[in-house]
Parts: C-alpha cells; sequence; structure tokens
C-alpha cells in the first residue's frame, strides 16, 4: 500500500518534471524581422507563462482560482461552483498539474477557530473538485486562519474578500 | 543552563508561632549584621509583640491603597558582580527598582521607589530608621540587602516592615546566580504582594507570546519569552516562517507552539536548553492550538482531519498514542484544564456558533456551559479553579469571566477586538491581547479579576498569543 502511494507521488513528480522540460507550445517567432539586428542572441525562452504554473493559472482563471465564504460558513454556493468547475476544467487539460487550496478566514475570530475555519473551508472546495473527478492526491490543503489578509481594512468587504479559498498551482 | 536558579536559604514569616516567639533569629548566613564574627542579636521585635499584625493583613481593604516605601537595597561592601557593571551598591538600587515596578504595576499599592528615597545603611535593613519614614508617611517600608558571594553568587535578603507599628512582618532570602538576580527582587516584591494581600505570588513568573513586526499583509511573526515584568526578552524564532500560539510547559523546559517550518501549520514541542524541536505527533494532518495538563505529563491539541477539527491529547514526553478527546462534525478546538487535571473546557461550534463546553479529562460528560448572550471562544481555567477567562464575542471580542458552571458572566474589557486571556499564576490577573482596527497592530495588555487597572505591557515590539507560567520552579 505504501509503496504504491510513493510509486505514484513519484511517477507525478517525474511527469511534473518532464512536463517542464518540454518545448513551449507557442514557439516566439524568428527574430527575423527585424532590421537592426540584435547584438544579443535571440531569445529561446516562451513568451508567457508556461502552462501549468502558477501564473498561467492564475491568468487563466480570471479570479476563478477564489471562491468566498460567508461568515463562519464553508458551504459551497453556486458560484463557488462555477468557479471550481472551470479550475477543474484547468486541472483535467493539465493532467501532470498539481494544486494546493488555502483557506482563509477574516481577522474577525479568534485565531485557533480561524485555523480551524479556514481548514474547513479549503477541504470544502478540494472535495468538490474532487466530486469533479480530480484526483486526491493532486490536491492538498492548507490552512492560514486570519494570517494572510488580501484586503487588509477593517470592514464589512474587506472581510468577506479575506474569507477565501484559494487554489495555486504547486509549481 | 544550570538548573539551581534559586535556593532559598531561610523564610521565616513571624506569622509563624514559633518563630514570632524567638525574637527574629536570623540564619547566621544571612544576617547583614551577622557578617562579623559573633553572633549579634537584632534590636528589632524586642518585646516579642507581633500578635496584633496578623489581623491588620487579613482585612482585604487594608491594603488596597498601601504608602510602601521601597529604598535601594544596601550592600555589606562594595564588589564588583556580573549582574551590574558597577557593582554591589549599584545593583542594589537596581533590585529595589524591580521591586518598585512590579508593586507599582500592580496598581494595588502606593509604592515610593529608591530614587525618591534616602538609603538606609547596610545596618539599618535590620534596625530600620522608623523615625525617617514615618515622616515620609510610609506605611509600610520594604528593605533588603545584596552581597556578593566568593563563589560568585548573589545573596539577597528582603524585610517588609510594618511602619506604624514599627515592626517586622515578613522577611526572606535567596541565593540566586548573577544573571537570576531580578529573580531575587521578583520574590521579594512576591514576599511583599503575598503578606499584604493575602494572595499567592505571581510576579517570579515568564511570559512566552508571538512578537509582531511588519505590516498588516505581510506580517512577521516571532516566537518569544520575556519575564512578568518584560525584562529578559528573548526571541526564539527568526520570523522565517510564522509562529502562534505559544505555551510554556509548567516547568519552563519546553515551549510547546505553532509554526509553518515545513509550510504547513504543526505543533512542536521546543526545547528551551537543547534548543531543538520535535513535532507533537507523527501526522501529516495540521495540528494547532496546543496546552498543557497543569502537571506537564500531557499535551492538548486540536487536529483537523478531512477539514473536521478535533480535540486531542498525547504523552508530553513523546512517543504515545494520541488519545482523541473529542469526535463531533463541528470544530472541536482549544481546551484548558481544571488546576486538578480532572476536566478540560474547551469551545466548539457544533451549536452553530462557538461556544464554550466542558468534558472530563478523558473525553466523557461533553456539556456545554455557556448560554449568556454572544459567543464564547479560547476559554482559559483559572490556576484556583474558580473562574474561566474567555473571549466574549458579541460584536466587539472582550474578555469575561464565569464560573466553571457558565454563571455569573462579568465583562472585564472594552476594547475592539481583545482575546486570547492568559492567567497569572495565582489568578488575579489575566493577560490577553488587543488587535486595533485597521492597522491590526497587537499588544498584550493585562486586567485585575475584577476589571481594574487595565494596563499595557511594554514589549519591543507588536506582540499576541501571551501565555503566562506558572511561578517559577
Amino acid at each position: 500500500m505504501n509503496r504504491i502511494v510513493i510509486a505514484l507521488t513519484m511517477s507525478s513528480v517525474l511527469a511534473l518534471g518532464a512536463c517542464k522540460k518540454e518545448p513551449p507550445e507557442v514557439i516566439p517567432p524568428a527574430p527575423r524581422d527585424v532590421s537592426t539586428p540584435a547584438p544579443t542572441p535571440a531569445p529561446t525562452a516562451p513568451r508567457g507563462p508556461q502552462p501549468g504554473s502558477q501564473a498561467h493559472f492564475s491568468s487563466a482563471m480570471a479570479g476563478s482560482d477564489t471562491i468566498y465564504f460567508d461568515t463562519d460558513q464553508y458551504n459551497i454556493d453556486a458560484t463557488d461552483m462555477a468557479a471550481l468547475r472551470r479550475q477543474a476544467e484547468y486541472l483535467t487539460q493539465y493532467p501532470s498539474t498539481r494544486a494546493t487550496v488555502e483557506g482563509h478566514a477574516d481577522e474577525r475570530g479568534t485565531r485557533d477557530y480561524n485555523l480551524a475555519l479556514g481548514e474547513r473551508r479549503a477541504n470544502a472546495a478540494r472535495a468538490y473538485l474532487v466530486s469533479l473527478g480530480i484526483a486526491e492526491n493532486r490536491l492538498r490543503t492548507v490552512s492560514y486562519g486570519e494570517e494572510r489578509p488580501v484586503d487588509t481594512a477593517s470592514t464589512p468587504a474587506a472581510w468577506a474578500r479575506n474569507r477565501r479559498a484559494v487554489t495555486v498551482m504547486i509549481d | 543552563m544550570k538548573t539551581p536558579f534559586l535556593l532559598t536559604v531561610f523564610s521565616l514569616l513571624l506569622s509563624a508561632p514559633a518563630v514570632a516567639q524567638s525574637s527574629g533569629d536570623l540564619l547566621p548566613d544571612l544576617d547583614p549584621a551577622g557578617i562579623g564574627a559573633q553572633p549579634v542579636v537584632t534590636t528589632m521585635d524586642d518585646n516579642g509583640e507581633n500578635g496584633p499584625l496578623r489581623g491588620t493583613v487579613t482585612d482585604d481593604s487594608a491594603w488596597q491603597d498601601t504608602g510602601i516605601a521601597i529604598p535601594a537595597f544596601a550592600t555589606n561592601r562594595e564588589q564588583p558582580t556580573p549582574a551590574n557593571s558597577s557593582g554591589t551598591t549599584a545593583l542594589g538600587l537596581d533590585l529595589a527598582r524591580v521591586v518598585f515596578n512590579d508593586l507599582r504595576n500592580n496598581g494595588l499599592f502606593r509604592p515610593v521607589g529608591p530614587d525618591a528615597l534616602p538609603r538606609p545603611s547596610y545596618e539599618q535593613i535590620t534596625a530600620p530608621a522608623f523615625s525617617t519614614w514615618q515622616g515620609r508617611s510610609a506605611e509600610m517600608l520594604v528593605q533588603g540587602y545584596v552581597r556578593a558571594g566568593a563563589d560568585g553568587r548573589l545573596t539577597v535578603g528582603c524585610y517588609l516592615y510594618d511602619v506604624a507599628l514599627q515592626s517586622e512582618l515578613a522577611r526572606e532570602g535567596w541565593v540566586v546566580l548573577p544573571s537570576e538576580w531580578r529573580r531575587a527582587a521578583h520574590k521579594c516584591a512576591d514576599l511583599v504582594y503575598s503578606r499584604l494581600s493575602g494572595e499567592s505570588p505571581f510576579f517570579d513568573s515568564r511570559i512566552a507570546y508571538i512578537a509582531e513586526t511588519g505590516p498588516k499583509d505581510n506580517r512577521i511573526k516571532r516566537l518569544a519569552i520575556m519575564d512578568s515584568d518584560g525584562a529578559n526578552h528573548r526571541f526564539i524564532t527568526n520570523g522565517r516562517s510564522t509562529a502562534l500560539t505559544p505555551r510554556y510547559s509548567p516547568d519552563y523546559r519546553k515551549i510547546a507552539y505553532l509554526s509553518y517550518t515545513d509550510g504547513n501549520p504543526r505543533i512542536y514541542v521546543y526545547d528551551i536548553d537543547t534548543r531543538e524541536q520535535v513535532l507533537v505527533t507523527e501526522s501529516s494532518n495540521p495540528t494547532f492550538a496546543p496546552r498543557w495538563s497543569p502537571d506537564g505529563r500531557w499535551i492538548l491539541y486540536s487536529m483537523a482531519s478531512g477539514g473536521n477539527t478535533d480535540i486531542y491529547r498525547v504523552s508530553a514526553a513523546g512517543g504515545g498514542r494520541p488519545i482523541r478527546l473529542t469526535d463531533n462534525p463541528g470544530i472541536d478546538v482549544g481546551g484548558s484544564y481544571s488546576p486538578d487535571g480532572t476536566q478540560i473546557v474547551f469551545e466548539s461550534d457544533r451549536s452553530g456558533a462557538q461556544q464554550c463546553y466542558v468534558m472530563n479529562a478523558d473525553g466523557s460528560n461533553q456539556r456545554r456551559i455557556s448560554f449568556a448572550s454572544g459567543r464564547c471562544a479560547t476559554p482559559e481555567w483559572s490556576p484556583r479553579g474558580d473562574q474561566i477567562a474567555f473571549t466574549r464575542i458579541a460584536g466587539d471580542f472582550n474578555i469575561a469571566v464565569m464560573t466553571p458552571s457558565g454563571g455569573n458572566v462579568r465583562v472585564l474589557t472594552d476594547g475592539w477586538q481583545d482575546e486570547a486571556p492568559t492567567w497569572a499564576p495565582n489568578g488575579r490577573i489575566i493577560q490577553f491581547f488587543r488587535s486595533e482596527r485597521g492597522s491590526g497592530d497587537s499588544s498584550i495588555w493585562q486586567v485585575d479579576l475584577t476589571g481594574e487597572n487595565l494596563r499595557r505591557l511594554q514589549t519591543p515590539v507588536g506582540a499576541s498569543d501571551p501565555a503566562w507560567g506558572p511561578v517559577l520552579p
């Protein structure tokens, strides 16, 4: 049993490594039209973020990498489901990727409870992704409680932005 | 680290009948007047009439506004000491300052410190010039001395006198390492405080907390420790990973706290002497909210599994199998043992919102105790057993106390967000941290059980998650 898990983990790590080494899908145009040759060698790196990377995922999601919760709640509503479906599609499109779901709480809670609440939110999001067919071993969770606010104001609007679960690619 | 921090060499309270009738002999080793070869009969209390004094200090109201003079401690001989670059005379002044600040910050007395008082001679420590102190309207007088021994250790004596009655109320002496000189002063303050108030001592204790720096969205949180008066401050972690919620073990040898050092929230048990730390339990699950049992044998922690948090108990010695104490779909978190170790108060949102519950130490007989308005979070059982402090959430967050059955709720603070109470070792004072709206800046505060004497503790940087340890062993 343990060995299988290790083997799976190993192979996904290898797959991830291999993925990174693959040539970019979009090859930059050769600098043929440039009238004055650049003194530096022609760029060989791909333009834009690598598919499967956090930057690529974040840009592809356009906000759907984050879902939001009501005070002390962790239920997945219709808006959350739509966002999580987009995440699942991405994860399906890039099957060698792995992701962390981060759970967060607003500052208007006690510290230990917020850690537990963030864990609850991250797991709710993860469970929905799994229900959409994403393998469990591709998704880990971490709770940051109230420790990492995105909006530092002490207002109901800021607290609403901070009560969230964010999916982040493991690069 | 050496372990023999403090050696009590004598403890002679005049209220002890046997001593009261012995005309107050000091042990030769500690008698300042006995530095000469021959034994000296002390001059105080010649007629042995100290009986009436016992009556005056049992009345709670009598000591509340007591004026106490605390002149510089005397020294038998000016000597160099590692405790003070200027020698034992200067150290005597510093000792009295520490006693003065302890008693002043307590808010119960009106002490006058050594910088505003004449300096008694060494001989006067056991034979006070009472007329001088009567002229200064001092009701009580604290005098002391410090001597540097040949081995470098310091002997510190502390005497409490009733000026009006011209009688000694208490005396005690300690032999300490030079690095521990402040502890002798705290012991002296404890002697005065407990003799005058009838309460248990608490000054000779330490606090673990989280030092905070940086902006709200990128705050650096470091584990730090300090004495109860803020001295001997030391950072334990470097801030590279977030540290939260420390708790001293009852013997002060370890600190259990949460760290994100491997990227996940996990409780580590840090050994202060070896500076090594181990996971509280071998699990890949997140663990948080560590608490020690009063005897130091167990550590409570909360662990999330599949998103659900429950409370577990594991042997503090390590290696044992964790015992699950709660098994509920709600968030069960935190926990605090009753002083006798038989019960645990904890918080749970199983009813739909955070409330406080009590269970037996084995997890049986779980029952809700908080039914007053508002929510109940972070309950902490008083070391005296008679009260539970908690964070009351009713719009704002405030510190409140209630009886162990949930009755007689009293709200002690009125900040915007006051949370995480921790008790002084004697159960008379509560520390907590206050967060400012907007900036999120945090600071440690303390308040009496009565709701009086609210004050902010001075810390080098922002501070949260205070955890007050017991009186030092």
